[in-house]
């Protein structure tokens, strides 16, 4: 399963393997999720500062590792795993990546060493999480280019309650509020410091503990336009979900594992419930759409990092892990019988983290949706 | 030839295509009849290289054997005789067969001379083959058998069969069979065709009353016929190695292509249906793009669910070669995976080309979508994930040997004459 990977791959996976098996285990995973924080802090700056996964695919001069999506889609992998609760997907990955794409060197060199070590929090603010050609309509810059003001509200940010950076999707004027947005360039990326009087941020109440979601409202808030206002969006949005799609593989494949582990220990009419044909052959059919599943997410990853690969790489795997992940939480409650349903019992903590997941930057029905388009343009 | 006794694989593959190119330069004509062709080419060794010195080969590694095929292609000349079968039956007599049994049959499968076929399955046991019952009697030489057997391919123009049948019935099940070189051509055989849902008889029946087998055509020993028939299976499950596109040579003019051609067409006819068994993914996008049904989002939705699948099952699979490639010894899990993907995406295929067609599905033949090709994949899929092992078997492979789940207790185990069998096996 780890076909593709160079040793150092292998041993990069080991140091964060081992980190987080000692760091995030369900106890730690239970305690964090119930507080409103959602992270212990000192496990957060061990993360950073000593092992500096944060800068894993942020070029040496700002502080990184400068490794590329691959080792970043290790990282992610891991954590999914592991379930770490933390504002790593927020920070190192939406934020970072959006200032690594549009930000012009003073700005990378002014943000991205602070996520790098995690003395400072960003994360990304979207106004739409489900479609990426509606982001840029709830939130406008009704200032200009140079000086830009930012107004309106995003209804679920993750991570804003610990942020102390916002990098904002916002988009151009302050008309046509319901306006499809044309292409990226309409749509510019901001940067404002979320401790501004002019910026509220209200803690939800969400399905997922272990991913926290907060509600940003701007009013008028000052801003600082990233780079030239081109935004990448589309392929901002590639990026983020072959990243996550990496970790809910991870996710999925330990959530598997620990229900396979159970069906051979169980024992029912005699027998372990894992020599019933009826229950195996649907954990060798759970196996096969992981593996698929997996084989998308890591093409994904190898093709972000080359450059080339299908243009629907991302979209793909999303929609196989959003898919493979429901799936296999699915099961993974309906095979452990009662006890799955109970709140002792690890599993819907995984089961609500692959619910998140499934709708979060685009469900697999809109992906596919996706990459047809994109195939018709292909095709024209 | 070399005039040292080297090993075999320690020659670089530069001296072994300058070799091969002179030794065609001299004997390759396009005028040549192909037997005669053949038998210059057996003798010489070029024609199975990675086969052991002392049988018709020159001991080569893959890569050094794949060297000389690339000469052979390059001058377009035609090699030994292709078909499947023969494959099972070479590899599987070269791994147990006597010296006598080595020296009759394998010259023969490379020159064309005689074809092969496989006699396995049975109508009573289908996935369960250890569950055969086809009666080896023992009558002092040679061996009287009775019984049917089914899916063999190729067996109505073969000269011998690989057969499988039980010589003792007082052993569990797998103890109790053996394995035969059985002669096709004789009173005791019948070969009917079997003709399939799509109107394709790519497989027989066979039957046999009072056939006989010499004891001398006893392959390995008594009670050993479950662990050769494991070999002829792992050959089969590699598919054959088996260039179904009959290579450069097959468009090329000249009287000795015309030979290989009608030759190429006997062995490759069963598997003109193949592709649309898998679904033929291919014409999906072009054939959605064409006739308009892109447009419908609910075709949209089913065509994207099949690219994704068609496009991670080979990732998978590359990620799989390449693993096998790197030498790993733990258990690779895709090989079962992988068939059990091309069902799925067969059967979407399938899915989608009926949306595509609506009610032009009802048609088949030159009225219909694309000559009859769509309407051959929909009533094609339903035998992939049949045929080589049943999806319901690879699922028993994937979650017992991949996941380690315990096997589904047996009512098998003993003497076989006790074991519950099909009524008809009498």
């Amino acid at each position: 399963m780890d076909a593709g990977f160079s040793n150092d791959q292998a041993q990069f996976r080991e140091v964060v393997q081992r980190f987080l098996k000692d760091k995030s285990p369900p106890s730690a995973v239970r305690e964090q999720m119930a507080t409103a924080q959602g992270f212990d802090t000192g496990v957060w700056r061990q993360l950073c500062g000593e092992v500096g996964l944060a800068g894993t695919h942020l070029p040496e001069r700002y502080g990184g590792f400068g490794f590329g999506p691959v080792e970043l889609g290790i990282v992610a992998e891991e954590m999914g795993r592991h379930l770490y609760c933390g504002p790593f997907f927020a920070s190192a990955v939406m934020a970072a990546y959006a200032i690594l794409n549009s930000g012009d060197e003073s700005q990378k060199e002014a943000l991205l060493p602070g996520i790098a070590d995690g003395t400072a929090i960003a994360t990304l603010v979207l106004d739409d999480l489900n479609d990426v050609d509606r982001v840029g309509h709830a939130i406008k810059n009704t200032g200009s280019m140079s000086t830009p003001v930012l107004s309106g509200c995003a209804r679920m940010v993750v991570d804003a309650q610990v942020a102390n950076t916002l990098v904002v999707a916002a988009g151009a004027g302050a008309g046509s509020a319901d306006g499809r947005a044309t292409d990226d360039t309409a749509v510019s990326l901001y940067v404002v410091d979320a401790s501004h009087a002019c910026v509220s941020v209200a803690g939800l109440e969400v399905m997922d503990p272990t991913r926290k979601l907060s509600s940003v409202t701007l009013t008028d808030a000052p801003a600082e336009l990233l780079g030239d206002g081109a935004a990448h969006l589309e392929h901002l949005w590639d990026q983020l979900n072959t990243i996550l799609a990496n970790e809910m593989i991870g996710g999925a494949t330990q959530l598997f594992e620990t229900t396979i582990d159970y069906m051979k220990l169980r024992v029912q009419f005699g027998r372990t419930i894992g020599s019933f044909q009826a229950l195996k052959h649907r954990c060798a059919d759970l196996l096969m759409e992981l593996e698929l599943a997996r084989a998308a997410a890591y093409d994904a990853a190898r093709a972000l990092a080359s450059g080339t690969g299908e243009p629907y790489a991302a979209n793909m795997a999303k929609a196989l892990a959003g898919d493979a992940y429901m799936a296999v939480a699915k099961a993974a409650i309906q095979l452990r019988g009662g006890i799955g349903f109970t709140w002792e019992e690890d599993t819907h903590l995984w089961f609500k983290r692959a619910k998140s997941s499934e709708v979060f930057l685009g469900t697999p029905v809109w992906h596919r949706e996706r990459m047809i388009q994109k195939m018709e343009v292909a095709n024209v | 030839m070399s005039e040292l006794k080297e090993n075999p694989r320690d020659i670089p593959l530069e001296s072994i295509k300058a070799e091969v190119a002179q030794w065609l330069d001299t004997n390759w004509r396009i005028d040549r009849p192909l037997a005669e062709w053949r038998e210059l080419l057996v003798d010489a060794g070029w024609g199975a290289p990675e086969w052991p010195v002392e049988y018709f080969g020159r001991g080569y590694s893959a890569a050094q054997a794949e060297a000389v095929a690339q000469v052979f292609s390059d001058k377009g000349a035609v090699g030994v005789a292709q078909g499947g079968p023969g494959k099972l039956a070479s590899h599987t007599i070269l791994a147990h067969g006597s010296e006598a049994q080595k020296q009759k049959y394998l010259r023969p499968i490379l020159t064309g001379e005689h074809s092969w076929c496989q006699l396995f399955s049975e109508p009573g046991s289908g996935s369960d083959l250890a569950g055969l019952s086809t009666k080896a009697e023992r009558e002092g030489d040679r061996w009287r058998m009775n019984g049917q057997k089914v899916w063999n391919t190729s067996a109505h123009h073969a000269d011998f069969g690989l057969l499988l049948a039980r010589t003792d019935w007082d052993q569990p099940k797998h103890q109790g069979l053996s394995y035969f070189l059985i002669d096709m051509r004789q009173p005791g055989m019948e070969v009917r065709p079997l003709k399939q849902m799509n109107g394709h008889a790519s497989f027989n029946e066979v039957f046999m009353a009072d056939a006989f087998v010499e004891h001398s055509d006893l392959l390995g020993s008594e009670g050993e016929g479950w662990r050769i028939a494991a070999t002829t299976l792992s050959i089969e499950r590699q598919g054959f190695g088996l260039d179904r596109s009959g290579g450069r040579a097959r468009n090329l003019e000249g009287p000795i292509y015309a030979e290989y051609r009608a030759e190429l067409e006997i062995a490759l006819a069963p598997y003109t249906w193949y592709p649309q068994r898998a679904g033929r993914v291919d014409l999906a996008l072009p054939r959605a793009l064409q006739s308009g049904a892109i447009k419908d989002p609910q075709t949209r939705q089913e065509l994207a669910r099949l690219m994704c699948l068609n496009k991670a099952a080979g990732l998978a699979a590359a990620g799989a070669a390449a693993k096998r490639k790197s030498g790993g010894n733990e258990v690779i899990p895709e090989g079962s995976i992988g068939k059990l993907a091309a069902s799925v995406i067969a059967r979407q295929a399938s899915h989608v080309h009926t949306l595509i067609s609506g009610a032009n599905a009802m048609l088949s033949g030159p009225e219909s979508e694309l000559d009859g090709v769509v309407a051959e994949v929909l009533v094609s899929v339903p035998a992939i994930s049949i045929a080589g092992g049943t999806d319901e078997i690879q699922k028993n492979i994937i979650s017992e040997r991949v996941l380690g789940l315990p096997k589904e207790p047996r009512f098998d185990t003993g003497p076989f004459r006790d074991v519950p069998r099909n009524l008809s096996d009498g």
